[in-house]
């Protein structure tokens, strides 16, 4: 019974994303939307692999890191060098975004992930704002005044990397490593107790956060015409932080659906940006003093549809279609 | 069933925090099948010796030697995988999990399946994860857990997280049991039900366990050895009727028994 | 002699450092809380200290005292508003509410003001150069270090001989044994972000007048750096803080001396991720270790 309903509401949602896909790219080969609704698109995809990139570093494994922004500068600057300085696709820039951010969180999150909470916030506060000053102080990307990018980004990628960011991560998540994972973010001891070793799932969730966001940062780079390292600094890291704690610590639909909605809200401030960041910190304070466990708590959307509120249970079910 | 062989021995172990010696010269051996206690006035020292087993502190002089591989030095999950697990004091379950992933942690290190064929879904993942969640619905089961299956571990009772926590420690198959205080908080009755409990995972999993307890008539009534000690040292050992005439005993715990 | 001329330049650097540390590792000494919002009230106290001399006509020493009253009214006023509700939420709410009340000040500023920076008038202080054996120290830096010091010995009287000083340092110990003890555990938390913002507003007014320029997010990075400095010195240890604060600003100095201007701010975080792998704990303090 249960089997089906389960697996058809994996296919189901896809089906729902690729109708969703198809009538997009229809409104925008017809020239239907205008370029501001196709940007504030983009830009709402890009902010989604952002962040579920986060929701799996603070959400999943809780290792509170705000310096995502390093990563999204790391991905933005090598994709953009891939294109500009040595001619290659977008694709492979897009890879090689991803691949360099997922090295610098392997580099930064080794020494690192062993602080803990507050420690570790500083050190990736940190790590940010030193690979802001690096960028700022090296010729070959421009320096301060940054580097000129041709408009690669399109539909049809944006939107297939916020799938991938999406799967990957929910797969990740709904399995024994994801569970391991969760297992640290509620007492490290005692999942170190349980033969998880810690450090490996403290790595290698912040080497997948860092890839996406390196993703993210290609598509960021070649959606503007140019990039400057005041793009990346803190109070971007700030912005991909609120998604996750406004959304939910740990709640994925949560971290999505506050990307979607702070997008909208921040092209619609785009104008005032005091305004902006006035709002965005009044909102944050009051959340976190009348509802810290954000929207949706550690809760996913589709276990309001369900009766039984199983986390992580359910996934036998997955197993007995494929046996079948 | 005691062979000469001991599973465990601790050999003059001790530990020093900055000056501190918190513990020093120990020496413990336990033989496979044995329940022991290790019983002491508060501040002794029993939890430090817990987490010298376990690893999460070093000791900083003797050696801890499992079956024939020395322990000294290994992080946690090393060991637990070598074979022995533990609980503790103040319980640790992991509260937002379901009580069935509680236990389903427990049994990540025997997941084969990588991670990589967890994220594109291959085969062995549906097996590996049908495999994990097999065998913990049937343990919970053996634990009258089942019922509770779908709920957050820390929406259970406290009795039934005391019952959770020792069945996400058998379920990372441990050779070594060791349990921080597992009546600490619970009512007689449920002290019965619990000792109940020991009695029987020791006979069904052939375990061997290492107590620490604060209630000595409890110790006296189900441990066959008893270790005593008392500002880091092992002052007596032995049976518990050795134990309760023992002269450093009585007085290590005189005025000190919270009964 | 250049590098000696560092060396002074970033005494001085230092000391304001030192001074907005102070109230971040005291605070962090009592509630467990980076308050982010520290640079900001740095900032505000830059500001104040501007308007003070600017629109009121005051001198240098009323200007800065009423700096720190100013600030010290706005750090009790963060802290009941927005810290103290959440005395029992976890470090994470916490640490973000931080960040909210800081991006808070600096976007209220910058709209009830603008954003333009403003320059310190240069004539409240006597300005003479004095030579020392070819170093150049302008009688400013001399009047400021000394104000830093005098402020520094003030806070150590405060802490140490006083009953409010005893009560934070008990409170700081152990907060619910104070309670038990009859110490108001409310007001001393009060107090203490009350004494931290003070100096960082003290720091503000010093920093006006030997930097000249503010403007409304000058706070982010002396108070980010005033962090590494209180991580420097072992966090929660008042003497660790004002070491920290002049070493950090001697490495500085002597950084941007050697022609590394540019990576000036860059050496800072690297300084701190280095001390937090190798010696989280700081230059003063002990290692602890979670309780199992």
């Amino acid at each position: 019974m249960t089997i089906f309903k389960r697996i058809n509401g994996f296919w189901l949602s896809m089906v729902l994303a690729i109708v969703f896909f198809i009538v997009v790219q229809l409104l925008i080969s017809r020239g239907i939307l205008n370029s501001f609704y196709i940007n504030t698109l983009f830009y709402m995809a890009i902010n989604i692999i952002l962040a579920v990139s986060l929701h799996l570093i603070i959400g999943i494994t809780g290792q509170f890191s705000i310096g995502h922004a390093g990563f999204l500068a790391v991905g933005a600057y090598a994709s953009a060098v891939m294109t500009m300085k040595l001619q290659m696709p977008f694709s492979l820039a897009l890879l090689a975004g991803g691949v360099t951010a997922a090295v610098a969180g392997l580099l930064i999150g080794i020494p690192t992930l062993r602080l803990k909470g507050d420690y570790l916030a500083i050190a990736t506060l940190g790590f940010g704002e030193i690979v802001r000053i690096i960028l700022l102080n090296v010729d070959y990307v421009g320096g301060a005044s940054g580097m000129t990018v041709t408009h690669l980004t399109t539909w049809p990628w944006v939107f297939a990397c916020m799938l991938i960011a999406i799967i990957v991560i929910a797969n990740f998540t709904n399995s024994t490593h994801g569970r391991a994972c969760i297992s640290i973010r509620e007492d490290e001891i005692a999942a170190d107790s349980m033969g998880i070793n810690t450090t490996y799932y403290k790595v290698t969730a912040f080497v997948i956060g860092s890839f996406f966001a390196g993703i993210a940062g290609g598509l960021y780079a070649h959606n503007f015409y140019i990039i400057q390292p005041t793009n990346f600094g803190f109070l971007k890291s700030f912005d991909i932080l609120i998604f996750v704690v406004l959304g939910g610590l740990g709640s994925m639909s949560g971290a999505v659906i506050a990307a979607i909605l702070l997008t909208v809200v921040s092209t619609f401030l785009q104008e005032y940006p005091e305004t902006r960041m006035i709002i965005y910190s009044i909102v944050l304070i009051l959340v976190m003093l009348y509802r810290p466990k954000g929207l949706l708590g550690t809760q996913e959307l589709t276990s309001f549809f369900r009766l039984r509120k199983a986390v992580e249970g359910g996934k036998q079910n997955d197993n007995k279609h494929t046996v079948a | 069933m005691t062979t000469n062989t001991p599973l465990l021995k601790a050999d003059h172990v001790g530990i020093q925090f900055g000056g501190l010696k918190a513990l020093s010269d120990v020496n413990i051996e336990l033989y496979p099948g044995e329940l022991i206690g290790l019983i002491g006035p508060n501040g002794a020292g029993k939890t430090t010796f817990f987490n010298l087993l376990t690893g999460v502190y070093e000791p900083t002089e003797g050696s801890i030697v499992l079956g024939n591989e020395k322990l000294n030095g290994l992080p946690p999950y090393k060991i637990t995988r070598k074979g022995i697990s533990r609980t503790f004091q103040n319980i640790r379950l992991f509260g937002e999990l379901s009580v069935l992933d509680n236990v389903k942690v427990a049994y990540h290190s025997l997941a084969r399946h990588s991670i990589l064929s967890s994220i594109i879904r291959l085969p062995s993942h549906f097996s590996g994860e049908k495999e994990i969640e097999e065998k913990a619905i049937e343990f919970l089961k053996i634990f009258k857990l089942e019922g509770f299956m779908y709920e957050k571990a820390k929406n259970l009772p406290y009795g039934q997280q005391r019952r959770l926590e020792i069945a996400r420690a058998l379920a990372a198959h441990p050779k070594l049991l060791l349990l921080d205080e597992p009546a600490a908080g619970m009512n007689p009755q449920e002290t019965k039900e619990l000792m109940n409990l020991i009695a029987f995972i020791r006979e069904k999993f052939n375990l061997t366990i290492l107590l620490i307890e604060h209630d000595m008539s409890l110790v006296m009534g189900v441990c066959e050895r008893i270790y005593v000690l008392d500002h880091g040292q092992l002052i007596a050992h032995g049976t518990p009727e050795e134990i309760r005439n023992h002269p450093k005993v009585i007085e290590a715990y005189l005025g000190e028994e919270v009964s | 002699m250049e590098l000696i001329q560092q060396l002074v330049n970033g005494i001085s650097l230092g000391s304001i450092y030192a001074l907005i540390a102070l109230g971040y590792t005291m605070v962090y000494g009592i509630v467990r809380l980076i308050n982010f919002a520290h640079g900001d009230v740095f900032m505000v106290g830059a500001f104040v200290g501007f308007y003070a001399i600017t629109g009121l006509h005051l001198g240098f020493f009323p200007a800065l005292l009423l700096a720190m009253v100013v600030c010290a009214l706005l750090g009790v006023f963060i802290e009941r508003i927005a810290y103290k509700p959440l005395r029992n939420a976890t470090r994470i709410a916490v640490l973000i509410t931080a960040i909210g009340v800081s991006l808070l000040i600096e976007y209220g500023m910058i709209y009830a003001r603008g954003a333009q920076p403003v320059a310190y008038p240069g004539t409240i202080l006597p300005d003479k150069k004095i030579e020392l054996f070819g170093v150049t120290i302008s009688s400013q830096s001399i009047l400021i270090l000394c104000t830093s010091i005098v402020l520094m010995i003030l806070l150590q009287l405060i802490v140490h001989k006083t009953k409010i000083g005893k009560a934070m340092r008990a409170v700081s110990y152990d907060a619910e044994a104070a309670r038990l003890m009859g110490i108001n555990v409310d007001n001393t938390i009060s107090a203490t972000f009350a004494i931290g913002s003070a100096l960082a507003g003290a720091a503000g007014v010093i920093f006006g007048i030997y930097y000249i320029k503010i403007e409304p997010l000058m706070g982010i990075i002396p108070g980010l750096k005033a962090f590494v400095a209180a991580v420097l010195g072992g966090i929660g240890i008042i003497p660790g803080a004002m070491v920290g604060g002049l070493v950090l600003g001697v490495i500085e100095s002597l950084v941007s001396g050697l022609g590394y201007s540019l990576w000036r701010d860059g050496v800072a975080f690297i300084v701190l991720i280095l001390i937090l792998i190798f010696r989280p704990s700081g230059l003063f303090g002990k290692n602890v270790k979670e309780k199992v």
